[in-house]
């Protein structure tokens, strides 16, 4: 089962590699992970995926929250939540394709942010998945660069995670 | 009051109030050193490898139940620290090691005597710190001090840049009195719905055992576990971590479990039906092979680190908290319950127990010419009237320590458990020995083990520690060469060293007493004129039986009820393997 671990972690200079190298050390895998700070300067939001059983994510739900710098942390796949990745793509573009690429970033709510006469750097948010629909539409050959964020997380309703 | 970053250090320590810092110096840790050349509150011992000095510190955490001290320098020092700093992080034990660093400014430049000690150390601490602010020194300790001890224990690292602490940089000193840290709440009661469970299906088992563990030691609760189990009325046994904790000589102690655990103690566990398991981790040389542990039991586990619990063994009713209070609830709510213990399913429950007993498991050949290690460990504890502290190596003789000598009291017991660590015995006894004065500590070794940290001998003439080494020399890597017996067809690949020192000259060269003993007949007076000699540190190298092997045993992918018995128990006439 896919997880979305949303985590709140002292901004300290070691927290992401304490994070990092439980999963290499415990064994987990890591699908992706995101962080940045938070609008308190002193907290950083970490994003992770993994894959797992329910006893693995089990686990690794107690590994993370027994690390000292942990905060709080939430399994998103327990609550009703919402997921936005970010991808930048760059397309070889010849002419006559320009059209029909405009056609499918639009159904895809993607914008091109780049033109040259050769290419178009195209931005994207929604689901990993919907992000994968795009890159499966478009013509393999022609995608010069793919570059995505990682998945994060919130929850839908009032609650949120917080201290 | 203004102190330099060095000052700070050591008054804080002195502040938390620590006895003995464990260290050895160097260039990162000069201006500490000097620090404590001018204090006589907080003291020094000069260890010969730093190894010995988380070791015997290690040693002084286990016999007090308060942390132990460490101070290194950076680089050699810090990684030479790295083996016992994990031999503590896997049992658990309560411990302080301040590393020295290179100064702030070539941090990362590959600088002389320079290692990432926070990287190395991060999978095998606690938690771990780089100070980078003098005026962080003190609350710093505070917290390395409240983390180490709190909750589940375990070591903590600081490491120190060498800019940080230097003498002329000044600021004002004050150790904070209490720390709250956001992010880090340690257990303390247990969920009340919990406990309301466990109680039902402690009324109602009937093959009951008590399964406990180290962390009845760690967590003080050994009074509390002494009034549940007589309550109860239920068999205890006990893990490698956990002896001492439940009096050895109760009749309802049936000696420890798992894989060299008493015949009686690994079948109750495969035939109950409910198992209280008290802080205690489930670990593989306890569980044998999962998929056949414990087929018909229930399990309520008790423990303060929620991760502990269905790590490996699925648990019905999880008790995260603290060992003291837990079983105090337990007891509390027993106490309370409508309904008693069924008298009639206790008595034939124990009737089995009792028939599994009468095996005997523990005999040996006590006709035996060769020096059995098993009568070496009895007449130990007839000697020492089963008062000692006893530390450990790691092989077989630790076993033997472990099965022949029973421990009535916690913290008697002082063993590396988790990693293993051969070399631990020697420091860890100088440790408890500085700790308890007076009482009586002996180090249970092997020839090969006793190799490893050896030059501590010397840290135990300097410091007037008198241990008793008991080394069980088997002429072997007697654990090693058991196994290649049972599983290899006995293809002793460098599990002999065909040159080892002569141990007697060793200890006296080092300034101790040095007996060897080579007929059985010789052990008890030998070692009655060891512990009489309360002043001198004594090695007895005692020449015992090579071919002797630890049983019970359960081999590797077994399960508890599958054991491999000492077969006939034959009699051995010499020395030397058939
Ligand atoms: C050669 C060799 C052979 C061995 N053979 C055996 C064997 O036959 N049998 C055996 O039992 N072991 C054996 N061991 C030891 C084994 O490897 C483990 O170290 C040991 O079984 C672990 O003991 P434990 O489960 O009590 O856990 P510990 O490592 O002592 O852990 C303590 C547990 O208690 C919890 N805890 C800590 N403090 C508290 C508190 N205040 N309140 C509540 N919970 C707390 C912790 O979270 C942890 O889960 C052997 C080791 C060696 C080197
Ligand atoms: C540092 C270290 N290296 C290797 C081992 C593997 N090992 C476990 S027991 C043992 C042999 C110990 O021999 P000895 O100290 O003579 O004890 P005996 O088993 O003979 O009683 C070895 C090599 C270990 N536990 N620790
Ligand atoms: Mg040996």
């Amino acid at each position: 089962m896919r997880h979305v671990i949303a985590i709140l972690i002292e901004n300290e200079a070691g927290a992401l590699s304490r994070v990092a190298g439980l999963f290499s050390a415990r064994g987990y895998n890591i699908e992706s992970l995101t962080v940045a700070p938070t609008e308190d300067a002193s907290l950083s939001r970490m994003t992770l995926v993994t894959r797992g059983s329910e006893d693995v994510v089990e686990q690794i739900i107690k590994q993370l929250n027994k690390l000292i710098d942990v905060v709080k942390l939430i399994d998103l796949e327990e609550t009703i939540h919402i997921e936005r990745e970010l991808m930048l793509v760059k397309i070889k573009t010849a002419d006559k394709m320009r059209d029909e690429l405009r056609s499918v970033v639009d159904i895809f709510r993607g914008k091109i942010i780049d033109v040259t006469p050769t290419s178009y750097v195209i931005e994207m948010t929604g689901t990993s998945d919907k992000l994968d629909a795009f890159i499966a539409t478009v013509d393999k050959n022609s995608i010069i660069e793919v570059v995505r964020s990682g998945a994060t997380g919130i929850s839908r309703g009032e609650k949120g995670l917080h201290l | 009051m203004e102190l330099n970053g060095a000052q700070i250090v050591i008054q804080s320590l002195k502040d938390e109030g620590v006895e003995y810092i464990f260290g050895y110096p160097g260039g990162a840790v000069l201006h500490l050193y000097d620090a404590i050349f001018q204090q006589d509150d907080v003291k020094h011992i000069l260890v010969r490898h730093e190894q010995g000095a988380t070791h015997a510190a290690d040693g002084y955490a286990r016999s007090t139940g308060k942390p132990g001290v460490v101070l290194v320098t950076s680089g050699p020092g810090a990684t030479n620290a790295v083996t016992g700093i994990a031999t503590a992080y896997m049992d658990s034990i309560p411990m302080v090691v301040i590393s020295g660093q290179v100064p702030s400014a070539v941090i990362g430049s590959d600088a002389f005597q320079e290692v990432d000690m926070v990287g190395i150390t991060r999978p095998c601490v606690k938690h771990n710190f780089l100070v980078k602010d003098v005026t962080k020194i003190a609350e710093t300790i505070k917290k390395a001090f409240y983390v180490a001890t709190s909750g589940r224990p375990g070591p903590v690292v600081i490491d120190i840049p060498k800019d940080i602490t230097a003498p002329d940089v000044k600021v004002s000193y004050s150790y904070p009195k209490k720390v709250e840290m956001r992010s880090y709440h340690p257990a303390t009661t247990g969920n009340k719905g919990q406990i309301k469970k466990a109680i039902e299906l402690l009324l109602t088992a009937q093959r009951p055992v008590i399964y406990s563990g180290g962390g009845v030691v760690l967590g003080e609760g050994s009074q509390e576990l002494i009034e549940l189990a007589h309550l109860l009325g239920f068999p205890v046994t006990q893990t490698l971590m956990g002896l001492g904790a439940f009096p050895s000589t109760d009749k309802q102690f049936i000696g420890m479990l798992g894989m060299h655990g008493t015949y009686e103690a690994n079948m109750t566990m495969h035939e109950s039906d409910l198992i209280l398991a008290i802080g205690a981790r489930f670990d593989d040389r306890v569980t044998g092979k999962l998929d056949l542990f414990c087929p018909y039991a229930k399990i309520i586990h008790v423990d303060i680190d929620p991760a502990s619990i269905s790590k490996t063994v699925k648990v019905g009713v999880p008790i995260v908290g603290e060992v003291k209070l837990v079983i105090r609830q337990l007891i509390d709510g027993l106490k309370e319950a409508k309904y008693k213990i069924d008298k009639k399913a206790a008595e034939s429950w124990w009737q089995q127990v009792n028939q599994w007993r009468s095996i005997q498991c523990l005999e040996f050949d006590r006709n035996s010419r060769a020096i059995k290690p098993q009568f070496v460990i009895e007449q130990m504890y007839e000697v020492t009237r089963g008062e000692a502290f006893v530390t450990s190596d790691v092989g077989q003789h630790q076993m033997w320590a472990a099965q022949y000598y029973p421990f009535d009291k916690p913290r008697r017991w002082i063993n590396s458990g988790g990693l293993g660590t051969m070399g631990f015995g020697l420091p860890a006894a100088i440790g408890v020995k500085l700790a308890h004065p007076d009482a009586d500590v002996a180090c249970v070794t092997g020839d090969a083990s006793i190799q490893m940290c050896i030059q501590e001998l010397s840290t135990a003439l300097q410091y007037k520690t008198p241990i008793k080494i008991i080394n069980l020399n088997n002429n072997y890597l007697g654990m090693v060469r058991q196994w290649q017996e049972f599983s290899y067809e006995s293809r002793y690949s460098h599990s002999y060293m065909e040159t080892i020192p002569d141990f007697v000259k060793l200890a006296e060269a080092y300034g101790h007493v040095g007996i060897r003993i080579d007929k059985p007949e010789d052990v008890r007076p030998a070692l009655e004129k060891a512990f009489a000699m309360k002043d001198r540190t004594v090695f007895l190298d005692i020449l015992t039986d090579r071919t002797e092997n630890v049983y019970p045993m359960i081999e590797t992918g077994k399960s508890h009820h599958d054991m491999k018995l000492r077969v006939a128990i034959g009699t051995t006439t010499d020395r030397e393997l058939s």
